[in-house]
């Protein structure tokens, strides 16, 4: 196997509270290679957007560190792009603007003005959104807005894109559409891909290896499942494939059987707590 | 509560025209009503009351200073330019007997008229509030940016900010005499004094409002900021900025409100040009038209705050990026 592009070595977080320190991750290992479209999957909490957020610099881990082409990185920046869930555009800019801002930034004294413009409506068309180049964020639907928050990461022409549940808040048609367009152009561009998800589906769909974590406190990696369906993948044609389904169920059976995530709930949410005590006497 | 009339106007904006006009002319008739009956209840207790200074005035007799005072500045203009056009002529004189006199333009010293005192309080207003925009609003980024200088300043600015027009006045009349001397001051420092004490009293709502609203910015939007890794200035120009001036202008018009406010208290107290002057003037003077012209004024005065407020809002609705948003 090629040296790792993209290395999480002995990564860990802990955060200071009154009690002590709070192991919310350790011992997380994981090494991706170039091109290979990883999906992070497991229970609210766990710490799934943590390593995302570690591996983009947007939080400093504790222990251990983030390697990307054998040079450590712990501060953000753009060749690590990130999809954000709620999309992030800026409300007051357009559509190209948006990813101009994004343009600029990246390709300053690269680029020529020209080249820039060719690129930002290169980067839209990618994700078919040159139709509304002019439209401000609130004038375009919910999946609109994730695929120019994609257009904006591919744009910066990262390294590594990093997608903290970048179709969570859409509805399951468009999901399942922007699901085949990120395949579409993961096969054109051939990134490398971080994805957290809570779907089963949409990590067997789209992943080469899914990594599955456990709960927390002190979440780590808990098993890694190893996706080998040939590409292009077509949802339909799998729906029906019994390799497919096997997949899911190994994800399934990880995430309902192995982890299942009782005794941590009072801990996680302590407002909760107290409604379930009441329950309790009242059955008792 | 003002959930529903936001609402409300939103659900307007998409009414046909017939309705929408119906609508308008509704709202258009309310007002008028109101009105209609605050002038018939100060009509029938002006009667009522008699004071030192003759019988309350009436809205008939306010009127009637109104085009009194009307009168008096157009004839004062005339004066005027009576009085340039007979220097004029002295001069031409004197330059056609000899080609070598010194000739010197006096300006005309007439006394202020209320139009002109009208004129004096906005340029001193707008002068004043201007000078805090340009304070509060870079410092209120700054600070809000920075929790550690918010923990340092917080306590400063909640102190200052209480402090009555009146306690600032004889502080900033003996500073402005004690720090302004010059041979030919570009400035009055009657002034200089109403400006500084408007600007002292009217930065505190931008200033307080811009430090809320920078130090609220989204931080989903922050963290985009920190993946470009845009520098502090882009950051600023391009991130802030524009999601804190909504709060900002919400300060601006606070602000502008209560400079015009202490203006005229600041005008009134210090004798320093403008409408406060008139009022006081007008209240010493103690003739029987006195009560009838400081009605005049306190209505003018009104109306202007209302005309700056709506101008702010303007300004606000042509600035905001968020055009969907309800102003009001």
């Amino acid at each position: 196997m090629q040296k790792a592009h993209l290395q999480l070595s002995q990564l860990g977080i802990s955060f200071p509270t009154p009690k002590g320190p709070f192991v919310a991750l350790q011992n997380v290992n994981l090494d991706i290679g170039k091109g290979e479209f990883i999906s992070l999957i497991g229970h609210s909490g766990c710490g799934k957007s943590t390593v995302l957020n570690l591996v983009a610099g947007l939080l400093q881990a504790s222990s251990g560190g983030v390697i990307l082409n054998q040079k450590e990185v712990n501060a953000p920046g753009p060749e690590r792009a990130v999809v954000f869930q709620n999309h992030s555009l800026l409300p007051w800019l357009s559509v190209y603007q948006n990813v101009e801002l994004a343009v600029k930034q990246v390709f300053r004294g690269q680029k020529s003005k020209t080249e820039m413009r060719d690129w930002i409506e290169h980067n839209l068309a990618l994700v078919q959104m040159s139709h509304a180049r002019d439209k401000r964020p609130a004038e375009i639907s919910g999946g609109m807005k994730q695929r120019v928050g994609i257009a904006r990461a591919l744009a910066m022409q990262p390294q590594v894109l990093l997608m903290d549940e970048p179709f969570g808040a859409l509805d399951a048609l468009t999901r399942a559409h922007l699901q085949d367009s990120l395949m579409e152009i993961q096969a054109r561009l051939n990134n490398t891909v971080i994805m957290i998800t809570h779907d089963v589906d949409e990590a067997v769909l789209l992943s080469d290896r899914i990594v599955m974590m456990t709960n927390g406190p002190a979440a780590t990696i808990g098993e890694i499942l190893h996706i080998e369906l040939p590409r292009p993948r077509n949802r339909i044609a799998l729906a029906d494939c019994p390799t497919y389904n096997h997949y899911r169920h190994a994800v399934l059976s990880f995430l309902y059987e192995k982890q299942r995530k009782v005794e941590v709930l009072p801990k996680a949410e302590p407002a909760k707590a107290p409604a379930v005590a009441q329950t309790q006497e009242k059955r008792a | 509560m003002s959930a529903i009339p936001t609402q409300w106007s939103r659900v307007q904006r998409y009414l046909p025209a017939q309705q929408q006009l119906q609508n308008w002319l509704k709202q258009s008739l309310l007002s008028a009503a109101g009105i209609a009956v605050f002038i018939l209840l100060w009509q029938l207790l002006a009667s009522q009351i008699t004071t030192s200074l003759g019988s309350f005035p009436g809205p008939v007799q306010v009127a009637q200073q109104w085009s009194g005072l009307v009168a008096e500045h157009k004839a004062e203009k005339k004066r005027e330019a009576a009085f340039y056009q007979r220097q004029q002529q002295r001069n031409a004189a004197s330059l056609a007997a000899n080609p070598d006199a010194v000739i010197t333009v006096r300006p005309y010293n007439g006394r202020p008229t209320f139009f002109s005192q009208i004129f004096t309080s906005l340029y001193t207003v707008l002068t004043g509030f201007v000078l805090a925009s340009l304070v509060a609003i870079p410092a209120g980024i700054v600070i809000g940016l920075s929790p550690r200088l918010y923990s340092a300043f917080n306590p400063l600015i909640q102190l200052f900010k209480p402090v009555s027009p009146l306690a600032w006045l004889p502080l900033v009349t003996i500073l402005v005499s004690a720090l302004y001397q010059s041979e030919q001051p570009l400035f009055a420092r009657s002034f200089l004094v109403s400006v500084f004490t408007v600007t002292l009293c009217s930065l505190w709502p931008t200033l307080l409002n811009t430090i809320v609203g920078v130090s609220n910015i989204s931080p989903d939007l922050q963290n985009v900021s920190r993946v470009l890794q845009l520098n502090w200035l882009t950051h600023v120009r391009r991130i802030v900025l524009p999601s804190a001036v909504p709060m900002i202008f919400t300060g601006l018009r606070l602000s502008l409100g209560i400079a015009w406010m202490v203006l005229i208290a600041a005008e009134m107290l210090a004798q320093n040009p403008g409408l406060g002057k008139f009022v006081w003037d007008e209240f010493q003077n103690g003739s029987s038209d006195s009560l009838s012209r400081i009605c005049v004024a306190v209505l003018v005065i009104g109306l202007i705050g209302y005309a700056l407020d709506r101008l702010m809002l303007q300004l606000q609705q042509r600035v905001n990026w968020d055009k969907s948003a309800q102003l009001r």
